[in-house]
């Protein structure tokens, strides 16, 4: 057989990887880290040029299938790691063919779970990664996305602005339909809720997990899923009159992030009674129009932050009357870039731009507070460099801790039955 | 009865206490049409499943057999029709109020948690309480011969044992029903063969209902105690594997069952029989009244005889498979052959199995007839089987 590779990013290097080797016995001077999670196949990160590259061992057909299945997501612009490619065709000589490998891209500045409660955490860590769990998996339901197998290990996390954004990782069972059932959005849930509370109580078994109820947390995934898709798809009924409500129902949307993009308005047989629905809605409400302005490209909660700033920045500066985008430009070079430009370059792959840039700003309100008086941002910024980045971990290409792999299926038995 | 209580890859479900809740599985004329189809993916579907069966559904794809799985599950909508399990209407309840749990599709395991916690925990967040949990957990373990590693790691278990504690979880929820949609997929030959054994036993031990889906006709064939065969949407057949196989109720059946396939081809009527390669093939007078004049006679490889005298279908070898007592000839023959369906889906080689101690030379010229009584007789317009 001869060696096959998809990839929209063809770089004959890839060839260079030890592709007759099972992928369990790569050799540590290929791999990025040790690290794996918990996994039904065999899963390596490989350093390769500037990248790090996931590499998953599966056959040639469920590679092949989830790689399209990336891309379509990756075109639905639902959060999810990048597909890179797929390796077919290999074969270890003598020992006889080895499964086809699917490539995907680490996406920076990602945290898998795991990592994160290996972390000393905010209390409330656990349940800001629900929230961030819940918005990914309204985002993919909306989209007619069945996950199958929603968990904390097939999710990375981005830092955003003291919160979390969640992003998919593994698309082994999803499918896309036209649009979702109830039974299949329940069934999704209940994935999840089963999934999740198996992966806490195994931190907590581990001594990883403190303070916090896993079946509590677990639990509270469902809540947070229905008060979105409820805000998100509900339809609302109110009087002719009161039609300051559309507005309203808009501006809630907004603030949860999303842009509705089509609404159905209906009144009643005898027109007293308006009633209102979201038809199409677009996540990444803040994160476009900071984009638009600025040309940051930065996450959801990070963007509202920075667009506060920017607008406080236009009222300190008295500039209401400006055109909009100029006086953006003027914030990103007078005040966003010289924080960011301040990291050290040996302290740049601790945290993002924008998420250094959310924390001086906390920082300088923290320091605020404590003197009494408004602190000037150059202070914060140099007291922040000094005082709280260096004790920062590296983040940039976290790829997990070291756990063990658990494939439950698709391998003979190595020992004894 | 039912107590709330959780499930496997993930769903919840009431789940029966005790074993005295008949877990038959009934579709009546259920159908699902999607948004926008022309027709329904599921047309008017009825099989009554019994309490402890192994049903399989099984077809080509785009068949409906998944979707049919999946209205049972409660993941697709039934836009006709009722499904019921036991005396219960369950159409419309959610996935986790059926009692139903689908099977292994995605189950990890935990590893700093014990082999007994790995298998019960998901019971926990239905609010099962922990005598009960270990109870349950102890009783799988005896039919899953895990007993002794309960209080282990998974790590310290073969991959057949993890794989086994993966179905405890499924097992410890006590469903009424198990459904699993073609879990075998993502194994390889070997494993495959392997576990639908083990799967099959275990469903037999516990004699929990089953509905299993697969593409695959020989694993539908040996793990069901009867096979559901879907074309279009539409039930072909229901029945057991044998009566499946010596009595296919239509052409795509008879194709699509059995490997090598079914030898399908036109013949046409004559007096007392069908016409095959000059010779009558006797046929029962009675059941021949609304054949017509041609017909579609189907023989199976193992149904024929080489005809010494030279009389019957001539037949050319072109390839001879031998597999020890017996041999595969893949030959030609001026017989119009029908492309059998599914897997063997395209052009076809007429297939015989012949003595493995003497098989004909690959060129050779054989005249084959069919042994009295194995022939398959259908009316060539509709497809249907005519006679017994």
């Amino acid at each position: 057989m001869t060696l096959e590779i998809t990839t929209a990013r063809p770089d004959p290097a890839l060839l260079d990887l030890p592709w007759s080797t099972p992928l369990e016995d790569w050799p540590e001077n290929v791999l990025a880290a040790l690290p794996r999670g918990i996994s039904r196949h065999v899963v390596r990160f490989v350093r390769w040029r500037s990248l790090v590259l996931a590499v998953k061992e599966i056959k040639a057909d469920i590679a092949d299938r989830e790689y399209e299945m990336l891309r379509s997501l990756r075109r639905l612009e639902v959060p999810s790691v990048e597909p890179f490619g797929v390796v077919r065709g290999r074969s270890a000589g003598e020992d006889g063919p080895l499964d086809a490998a699917l490539i995907t891209q680490h996406l920076q500045f990602s945290l898998p779970y795991r990592a994160l409660f290996s972390q000393a955490l905010r209390p409330d860590t656990a349940v800001r990664l629900m929230d961030a769990l819940a918005l990914l998996l309204v985002r993919l339901h909306i989209e007619g996305f069945w996950w199958g197998d929603v968990s904390l290990s097939n999710t990375l996390f981005r830092r955003d602005a003291g919160a979390f954004a969640a992003y998919l990782v593994d698309a082994e069972t999803g499918e896309l339909h036209e649009r979702l059932t109830d039974g299949q959005r329940a069934h999704d849930l209940d994935i999840a809720q089963v999934n999740i509370a198996g992966e806490l109580m195994d931190l907590q078994a581990g001594g990883h997990l403190e303070g916090v109820d896993p079946l509590e947390v677990a639990a509270s995934i469902i809540e947070r899923y229905h008060l979105l898709w409820d805000e998100l798809t509900a339809t609302e009924r109110f009087e002719a009159g009161d039609r300051w409500r559309v507005d309203e129902r808009i501006r809630r949307l907004n603030d949860l992030g999303f842009d509705v993009d089509e609404l159905s308005i209906s009144t009643d047989l005898g027109g007293t009674e308006l009633q209102i629905q979201p038809k199409v809605v677009d996540a990444g409400h803040h994160s476009r129009r900071l984009l638009q302005l600025t040309g940051l490209d930065v996450e959801e909660n990070q963007a509202r932050r920075l667009l506060n700033d920017l607008d406080s920045y236009v009222a300190t500066t008295d500039q209401q009357a400006a055109d909009e985008e100029i006086v953006a430009h003027e914030w990103l070079v007078k005040v966003y870039q010289p924080v960011t430009r301040a990291v050290p370059r040996g302290m740049a792959s601790r945290l993002e731009p924008a998420e250094v840039f959310h924390e001086v700003l906390e920082h300088r309100w923290y320091l605020s507070e404590r003197a009494g008086r408004d602190i000037p941002i150059e202070a914060a910024l140099s007291d922040y460099l000094r005082t709280v980045l260096p004790a920062k971990p590296e983040e940039q290409d976290v790829v997990g801790v070291d756990t063990i792999e658990m494939p439950v299926i698709a391998r003979p038995d190595s020992r004894a039955d | 009865m039912a107590a709330l209580y959780n499930g496997s890859s993930g769903t919840f479900l009431p789940v029966k206490e005790g074993d005295d809740a008949m877990a038959t599985v009934t579709f009546d004329n259920a159908t699902r049409v999607y948004p926008g189809a022309s027709k329904p993916s599921v047309d008017q579907l009825n099989i009554e499943i019994e309490d402890g069966e192994f049903l399989v559904l099984v077809g080509p794809s785009g068949c409906g057999k998944s979707t049919s799985l999946r209205m049972l599950a409660g993941l697709e909508e039934v836009n006709s029709g009722r499904i019921l399990i036991g005396d219960r209407d369950v159409t419309n309840l959610s996935p986790k109020d059926r009692d139903v749990a689908m099977v292994f599709q995605n189950y990890a395991l935990y590893p700093h948690m014990t082999v007994a916690d790995n298998m019960g925990f998901a019971l926990k967040i239905a609010g099962v309480d922990k005598p009960e949990i270990r109870k349950r957990v102890e009783e799988a373990a005896k039919i899953l011969d895990l007993s002794p590693f309960l209080d282990r790691k998974p790590k310290a278990l073969s991959g057949g044992q993890r794989q086994r504690v993966a179905m405890g979880r499924a097992i410890v929820r006590s469903p009424q029903v198990f459904l699993m949609d073609e879990p075998l997929s993502n194994l390889d030959a070997k494993l495959r063969v392997q576990t639908r054994t083990q799967i099959a036993s275990l469903q037999r031990r516990l004699g929990v209902t089953t509905v299993y889906v697969t593409h695959d006709q020989i694993e539908a064939m040996t793990m069901g105690d009867r096979v559901a065969v879907l074309k279009d949407g539409i039930l072909q057949q229901c029945d057991s594997p044998r009566r499946m196989y010596d009595h296919p109720a239509n052409v795509f059946v008879a194709g699509f069952i059995g490997s090598p396939a079914m030898n399908l081809m036109e013949a046409p009527v004559t007096d007392g029989g069908v016409n095959l390669g000059g010779h009558t093939v006797p046929v029962e007078r009675d059941a021949m009244k609304e054949a017509g004049k041609q017909v579609t006679l189907g023989v199976r490889p193992e149904d024929l005889e080489v005809a010494e005298d030279g009389q019957g279908l001539a037949v050319t070898v072109e390839v001879v498979e031998e597999l020890g007592a017996d041999a595969y000839i893949y030959g030609s023959t001026e017989q119009k052959l029908l492309a059998a369906t599914g897997e063997n889906a395209g052009e076809v080689p007429f297939i015989a199995r012949v003595d493995g101690r003497r098989p004909p030379k690959k060129g050779a010229l054989i005249h084959l007839t069919p042994k009295a009584g194995h022939v398959h007789v259908f009316n060539a317009e509709s497809g249907l089987r005519i006679g017994d």
